[in-house]
């Protein structure tokens, strides 16, 4: 086949919404984005842990404790399917790593904000997760295989995420007038920029158009953030706790809400590194994988010495 | 083999473990598989990393099966794995096209024959 006729048929797959597999052709192009979408991903989902392994050790019950300790580790089981299927398309693990300690790779933004208070907890659950599993069900269709898999798996452990959240939500704003209180300054703090989770708006976006067309990316960043909206307005209701925007009106004739404009110069700043946190959580996040290194070493260790143990005994038989 | 030889070898062996991890410092890659009940197929989950087969099975304990997903676990390493060429496909795949005889749907049966 020619490179033309490689095209085509890459092409002819996409159209008739046949999956890409690792061993397919493909463009360089198509790789290059997947690697860092699913890399970008990955990195978020291992970062996303920082925020919330905060509160494990002072999480106010065993049920509360255990259901946080839970979510985390499931947050850690998303970066290991997203690093594995990243992985099918030729970059090692180590790469990946190194790009995110370094800095040249990012990670979802959202991730950069404290949490302050227990009710934080609850309003990332609600809200971060929520608008997580908006943008990835989509995602359970997208074009390549591994990709599309593992997304699946996430999608599946993600329910039970949002709705731990919305029961802490559920319960601070059923409670006394300061956990009430406390809910909603939560809620007023996470709103924004789980807005901004979604991504820049469409017309600043420009590959949207070639990603949808790839099949990577199954709606746009304001699809998405408006369905995400539309549905959180009614939850907040079930809450009993106020839109933290003034603007928020239902569109009779969109037959969606309007909101209020997002700060994009605040998303622009978190995500070039002068978010409140980003410092802290790189620094972490480095600090974790450097004091683990004697682990990963010893295991190692151990394991060519159990393999010479073996070959030892095999030639004393 | 006496004590002191053996002793030696194993020094010998621990210093090659060594240097194959200054050579490499990440773990080799494991393809892993699920019988998510008994009496079902194990089926591909994803892939991990880790040390060796024993470590590689708990990590896939941990990383697949949190919510009851299986009842046993293989794994490979990802290596080991020979995959056929997706561009040989239609040579491959093709010829059991034409020989739709190997289907059941294939033969006409006389309506009296109920159960065949
Ligand atoms: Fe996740
Ligand atoms: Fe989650």
């Amino acid at each position: 086949m020619t490179v033309h006729s490689f095209q085509e048929h890459f092409d002819s797959l996409i159209d008739r919404e046949i999956s890409i597999e690792p061993k397919d052709w493909m463009p360089d192009d198509y790789r290059k984005t997947l690697i860092r979408q699913i890399s970008q991903h990955a990195h978020s989902e291992i970062v996303g842990m920082l925020p919330e392994g905060n509160w494990i050790t002072r999480a106010p019950s065993l049920r509360r404790k255990a259901v946080l300790l839970a979510k985390v580790q499931d947050e850690a089981g998303h970066g290991l399917y997203l690093y594995s299927a990243a992985e099918t398309l030729g970059i090692s693990r180590d790469e990946m790593y190194d790009q995110l300690h370094s800095g040249k790779a990012k990670y979802s933004s959202i991730f950069n904000y404290p949490t302050l208070t227990w009710a934080d907890m609850g309003a990332i659950g609600w809200l971060v997760d929520g608008a997580a599993i908006m943008n990835q069900v989509p995602l359970c269709r997208a074009s390549y295989g591994p990709y599309a898999r593992a997304m699946v798996r996430v999608c599946k452990e993600e329910s039970f995420h949002q709705r731990q959240g919305f029961e802490i939500m559920l319960t601070l704003a059923k409670g006394t007038e300061i956990q009430k209180k406390m809910a909603q300054d939560a809620f007023n703090r996470w709103w924004w920029p789980s807005l901004m989770m979604f991504g820049p708006p469409d017309a600043e976006s420009p590959n949207t158009a070639q990603s949808v067309r790839w099949r990577i990316k199954r709606l746009t960043n304001d699809e998405l953030r408006q369905k995400f909206v539309d549905v959180t307005v009614e939850q907040a209701k079930v809450l009993g706790l106020d839109m933290p925007d003034k603007d928020l009106k239902w569109n009779e004739e969109r037959g969606h809400y309007d909101f209020g404009a997002i700060d994009w110069e605040e998303f622009k700043n978190v995500v070039k590194g002068n978010g409140p946190c980003n410092k802290q959580r790189l620094e972490t996040r480095k600090q974790a994988w450097e004091e683990g290194k004697w682990v990963r070493d010893a295991a190692m260790a151990h394991a060519e010495k159990r393999n010479a143990r073996k070959k030892e005994a095999a030639k004393a038989a | 083999m006496p004590a002191k030889q053996q002793k030696r070898t194993r020094i010998v062996y621990i210093i090659m473990a060594q240097q194959e991890i200054t050579k490499k410092s990440e773990w080799p890659l494991w393809e892993v598989f699920i019988r998510s009940k008994a009496g079902l197929d194990h089926k591909h989950a994803g892939s991990l990393h880790a040390a060796d087969a024993q470590m590689a099975i708990e990590n896939a304990r941990d990383v697949y099966t949190r919510r009851m997903e299986g009842v046993s676990i293989w794994v490979v390493e990802s290596k080991n794995i020979h995959a056929s060429d997706p561009s040989e496909a239609n040579s491959l795949y093709d010829p059991a096209n034409d020989k739709i005889y190997r289907h059941p749907t294939f033969y006409n049966l006389p309506d009296e024959v109920k159960y065949m």
